[in-house]
């Protein structure tokens, strides 16, 4: 197989993984797999509360579970999940690949990148300490008010309001430096529309984070002052209009949805044409219609408050904004059949999971655009039909595209191909756990049974569906526990990937796996879409892909003025900072000398920051 | 590290650091836009409800704040003047104009203390009402970002003594700049919907 890159060994970095070097990098590659390792344990975290759910849950009067606990174990799985799992494995993939698919040799500011990780990573920790300090959050994910903003519990909201702030800003800082990467650091020849699709729907979310999370940033200090300060933004007995929590809340957490998902379309997106070796089909299409799903998807938050009394002429608008903002969506789903149809296909796990993805995010879009519907979605809100549909287009849609994308990249990042067998157990196993979990939900969601309560009563008919949903919870859980068996495997004996295993399409499998610390030793000039498939592959009269046989020899002369970040300590020292600034912030008055501090910390980080020379001189 | 670390040479197909630092800084202002969006949106929506505090029409002084944001767009003039001898590399003008700008900044902070004590005196608090609420905490974070600029002018000017900036000085500017006006804009939005609509 060609290489642009082939004698990676002169470049290998010494190894010298200490600790030290992982806090203070500032190389994409190692914070996309910090971003990684760290969504893994939250998907522990998140899993583990979510079993605990459906323990609860799996017969009547369960007494598993208290209604405090429980309310706790919803709260805080809906916000691992979103917060510090699928953002993250998105941010993980991003940051790995996102330069790499332009061409590039890092981000646009490597420094900027490393504060982002190491603010959501003390983001999380926050996070997680409130289970350690008189209980989780217990209001909710959205945290309606008045459950977030009466301050009957001391902290526990707060912890909620103070940690989602630090992970958007994480979040913030890290849309920023992508959106300037993606403008700024193209190689030569990387048009806009010669850019992955990948790259395309990074750029999406990350414009949707741009202007999302402002929105949220201020929901949340609101909420945060009430608690505090006693100002009365939600407080309906002195005026205030708990309604525009709500309107703050899904402003932002509706293009939340679309962050969550767009990064997984794009996955698939290149992980289908690689499997069935055909182009992207309307490969432009898809992209536009990222785009379209990306404008749209700030205007139809209010069908998530069809039952807050918005009256008749709000409902029917946003009842038709969501209709309208399945054709975008729709338009895709007709894409990725179309690039499968009439391929060569190879059922890899990577497939597997794409094609899993595209059936399963079918029916979550489907009931999704039931929901549309004002009168009936009158009925399903707060049943289980609703917890139904968005487990199917996050659970079966994000999760099984992203971990496509880690069956995909996973030779790319470690050099090493995960077992095939076990992926297709993995594969299977939690595709009939997921549906065994989540499709009896519709049924006992239009039967009427409430999301959020900790117990149901004997003789609605509620009990069989409940308990084989939690029988399919624990098959996901084993077939979880049949995927870290096979990263350990695969750590210990892997079979050796090289740069290329899937014959792929994109410029990362044009460099070594692991990619070298620069990753190329010459930026390449892309002259196609797709060229890396290009470079090795030519069309036939008939149009079939030929092989160029003998493989070309590319220039390999590497520059010899290869610049990279140097490793800085600032960006955790001013993270830290933060983290204890909003420590104190939870426990006011007396806390206020640990902010303080904290703020002094954080400057102080800054500031150096600031005076530290980069790597590359200005004169 | 092996080759890595090489010459500090500016690379040929490498973008241009400035530019990329534009480009963040538009990002950057345009999640602000929302920021401050959402605040005055907040605002709007209570602005008549004052309970049984003052209202928008018994506490404001017209002719005080015009004076006050007159002073605050003064000093993007200042600004300017001052990216202008950065860019022709006149450091002593540059310090001068930019501590102007910082004075002027302050002169407006300033102003805004002063009305902020005026209007407590009067009986509005941030717990007096949601109008209270709302109009405390949007021009209060518009005062932040206001007092974050001078801290950055003053950091600028005292920076550029030490010729540690040199060159990239004239860009730092103009990224300061391009914040300066931002923070100004939405005062002009916020004296105009939050003040002149509102007696």
């Amino acid at each position: 197989m060609a290489t642009l890159n082939p004698e990676v060994t002169r470049t290998a970095a010494p190894k010298r993984g200490g600790l030290w070097e992982w806090i203070t990098t500032t190389d994409h590659k190692k914070i996309g797999i910090l971003y990684g390792g760290s969504a893994i344990v939250f998907f522990v975290v998140g899993g583990i509360e979510a079993l605990l759910i459906r323990v609860q849950l799996a017969t009547p009067n369960g007494e598993f579970l208290s209604a405090d606990s429980y309310n706790q174990m919803f709260t805080m799985h809906a916000t691992t999940m979103v917060f510090l799992v699928v953002m993250p494995a998105a941010a993980a993939f991003t940051n790995y690949f996102l330069p790499i698919l332009l061409g590039a040799r890092d981000v646009a500011f490597p420094r900027l990148n490393a504060l982002s990780y190491w603010v959501f990573f003390f983001g999380g920790l926050f996070l997680t300490v409130s289970f350690f300090v008189g209980g989780a959050p217990d209001g909710g994910w959205f945290g309606y008010a008045p459950l977030s903003t009466q301050v009957t519990e001391v902290v526990r909201m707060d912890y909620w309001a103070l940690g989602l702030q630090i992970v958007g800003l994480a979040s913030l800082l890290a849309s920023v430096n992508f959106i300037t990467t993606v403008f700024a650091m193209r190689a030569t020849g990387m048009t806009l529309m010669r850019m992955p699709v990948f790259a395309w729907m990074a750029l999406v979310v990350n414009f949707l984070l741009l202007f999302s999370l402002p929105i949220i940033t201020v929901g949340l200090i609101q909420v945060f002052l009430d608690r505090n300060l006693g100002t009365v933004f939600f407080d309906a007995a002195n005026g205030g209009d708990p309604i525009l929590w709500q309107h703050l809340f899904w402003l932002f957490g509706h293009p939340e949805v679309y962050i969550l998902i767009l990064p997984a379309m794009g996955i698939v997106s290149e992980v289908l044409p690689t499997f069935a070796k055909k182009p992207l089909f309307g490969r432009s299409f898809v992209i536009f219609s990222g785009i379209a799903i990306g404008f749209m998807g700030f205007g139809v938050w209010a069908h998530h408050m069809f039952t807050a009394g918005l009256g008749p002429v709000a409902e029917a608008a946003f009842a038709l904004t969501t209709m309208f903002i399945a054709v975008p969506t729709g338009v895709k789903i007709f894409n990725w059949l179309g690039t499968v149809w009439g391929g060569s296909i190879r059922l890899a796990t990577p497939m597997l999971f794409s094609l899993g993805f595209i059936a399963m995010f079918v029916i979550g879009g489907l009931s999704g655009v039931t929901h549309s519907v004002a009168p009936a979605d009158w009925q399903q809100h707060d049943t289980y039909y609703v917890v139904a549909h968005f487990h199917y287009v996050l659970v079966g849609g994000a999760v099984f595209g992203l971990i496509a994308g880690l069956y995909y990249w996973w030779p790319k990042i470690t050099g090493k191909l995960l077992h095939e067998g076990l992926g297709k157990v993995h594969f299977w196993l939690i595709f009939i756990g997921f549906n065994l979990t989540f499709a009896p939900m519709h049924i006992l969601g239009l039967n009427g049974m409430p999301r959020r309560t900790y117990r149901y009563p004997e003789g609605l008919g509620f009990e069989f569906w409940n308990f084989i949903a939690t029988v399919g919870s624990f098959l996901i859980a084993v077939a979880m526990l049949v995927f870290f068996w096979n990263l350990y495997r695969t750590w210990r004996k892997g079979e050796v990937a090289g740069p290329d295993p899937w014959d792929g399409r994109t410029l990362e499998w044009s460099i070594s796996s692991p990619p070298p610390v620069h990753n190329f030793d010459r930026i390449p000039v892309v002259e196609h879409e797709d060229d890396f498939w290009h470079r090795k592959y030519t069309t036939a009269e008939d149009g079939t892909a030929v092989a160029i046989d003998p493989p070309p020899v590319f220039d390999t002369e590497p520059d010899d003025n290869i610049h990279l970040p140097s490793p800085s300590f600032y960006p955790v020292l001013a993270s830290a900072g933060l983290f204890i600034t909003v420590m104190g912030l939870v426990y006011v008055p007396w806390g206020l000398i640990a902010a303080g501090a904290g703020v002094v910390i954080t400057l102080w980080g800054l500031f150096g920051w600031s005076m530290e020379p980069l790597t590359r001189e200005e004169h | 590290m092996t080759a890595e670390t090489l010459a500090p040479q500016t690379q040929d197909d490498h973008p241009d650091m400035n530019d990329m630092r534009k480009i963040a800084m538009w990002a950057f202002l345009g999640s602000e836009c929302l920021f401050f969006g959402s605040l005055i949106t907040t605002f709007l929506v209570y602005r008549t409800r004052t309970g049984d505090g003052p209202s928008a029409a018994d506490l404001f002084d017209i002719p005080f704040t015009s004076v006050s944001s007159f002073i605050l767009l003064m000093s993007s003039l200042t600004m300017v003047l001052a990216h202008h001898s950065a860019t022709r590399k006149d450091w002593r003008q540059m310090r001068v104009w930019l501590v102007a700008t910082a004075l002027l900044g302050m002169v407006f902070l300033s102003g805004q203390v002063f009305e902020f004590t005026e209007f407590v005196h009067e009986g509005l608090t941030v717990t007096t009402s949601p109008f209270g609420s709302s109009f405390f905490v949007l021009t209060g974070f518009h005062g932040a970002h206001v007092a974050i600029g001078v801290l950055l002018l003053l950091t600028t000017a005292f920076h550029s003594y030490s010729g540690r900036l040199r060159q990239g000085e004239g860009m730092n500017v103009e990224m300061i700049g391009l914040y300066w006006h931002f923070v100004d804009i939405v005062w002009i939005v916020i004296f105009t919907v939050v003040y002149l609509l509102q007696v």
